[in-house]
């Protein structure tokens, strides 16, 4: 067994343990730990197919935003976990029996899955010789130039949306007020007095 | 060489095992969350072995747009989430009636 077989076994192992141990663990913050490990072993499978700029995509946007992301959600929120994963081995019977189907289902598509005839000639962007990298960037940046803007016009639109939802102004507590700052005329905010000398006030 | 179908093996198993979490968990919405995220990467794992095997680079671009909707969703889903926390005081499904449906 070669070196690649070994590195796709072992990530794979780690990519099925890290969601299994996700899904069963009874802490949520453990459940982010192990998510985070299992995007970390995604983004070494990726490695070994030769996708290297989406492996290390997947490591800044999950493992760097979007895990951080649930991290704090999990530590902000004061929740009762327990209580939660209370009624857990109730619905585990259910769920096993619904995994196993889904699972077959897949298997047996898998089992008759064929590649068509002639697909060759009808490959949209092949790879080519360069690094992937370079080559993903030019495909990006020549055919699918709109679908790029508008994907980041989504994370804009989710950006405002998450801030909209989340911010609150409090009543309770003095906050800068720019416009009462800049509208202040100096000539009634203070007041000059002509003071004797030796009198004092 | 590994195959194609080991790959698929993959990501099946890590796609049941995100079903298996919306059942498991189904009271808990920042596991459900957390098992949307697994289905999503069992989807990217799919689309990057057949961009590798078919030897063609559309596959890789779609997971790109793939992470940026998983993102986009994530950032909301957790958003509302912080929301609902703040009005009812808990993250439990069950609460979430304020409609009626």
């Amino acid at each position: 067994m070669g070196i690649a077989e070994l590195a796709f076994y072992a990530f794979s192992m780690s990519t099925l343990i890290g969601g299994i141990f996700t899904v069963v663990s009874r802490n949520p913050v453990h459940s982010v730990l192990w998510l985070i490990l299992a995007f970390l072993s995604a983004a070494g499978l990726f490695v070994l197919l030769g996708a290297e700029f989406v492996a290390m995509l997947l490591i800044i946007v999950y493992v760097g935003a979007v895990a951080v992301l649930f991290l704090f959600v999990v530590m902000m929120l004061d929740v009762n976990f327990a209580e939660l994963k209370a009624e857990m081995a109730k619905y585990l019977p259910l769920g096993l029996l619904i995994g196993v189907i889904v699972l077959m289902q897949l298997m047996f598509a898998f089992g008759v899955w064929d590649y068509s005839t002639g697909y060759e000639g009808r490959l949209a962007a092949e790879i080519g010789t360069g690094t992937n990298t370079a080559e993903l960037g030019a495909i990006i940046y020549d055919d699918y130039i709109l679908i790029f803007q508008l994907s980041g016009l989504i994370l804009l639109v989710a950006m405002i949306g998450a801030i909209v939802l989340t911010l609150r102004h409090r009543v309770d507590i003095k906050r800068q007020d720019v416009v009462a700052q800049m509208m202040r005329d100096p000539a009634k905010a203070m007041e000059l007095k002509d003071v004797k000398p030796g009198q004092g006030l | 060489m590994i195959g194609l179908e080991h790959y698929l093996a993959v990501a099946a198993a890590l796609f049941v095992i995100g079903i298996f979490g919306l059942f498991l968990n189904r009271k808990n919405i920042i596991i459900l969350l957390m098992s949307i995220e697994l289905m999503l990467l069992s989807v990217n794992i799919n689309f990057v072995a057949f961009s590798a095997y078919l030897n063609d680079y559309v596959g890789q671009i779609f997971t790109l747009f793939v992470l940026t909707v998983a993102a986009a969703e994530a950032a909301i889903g957790l958003a509302i989430l912080v929301c609902f926390f703040r009005n009812k005081g808990s993250i439990d499904v069950e609460d979430v009636n304020v409609m009626k449906g």
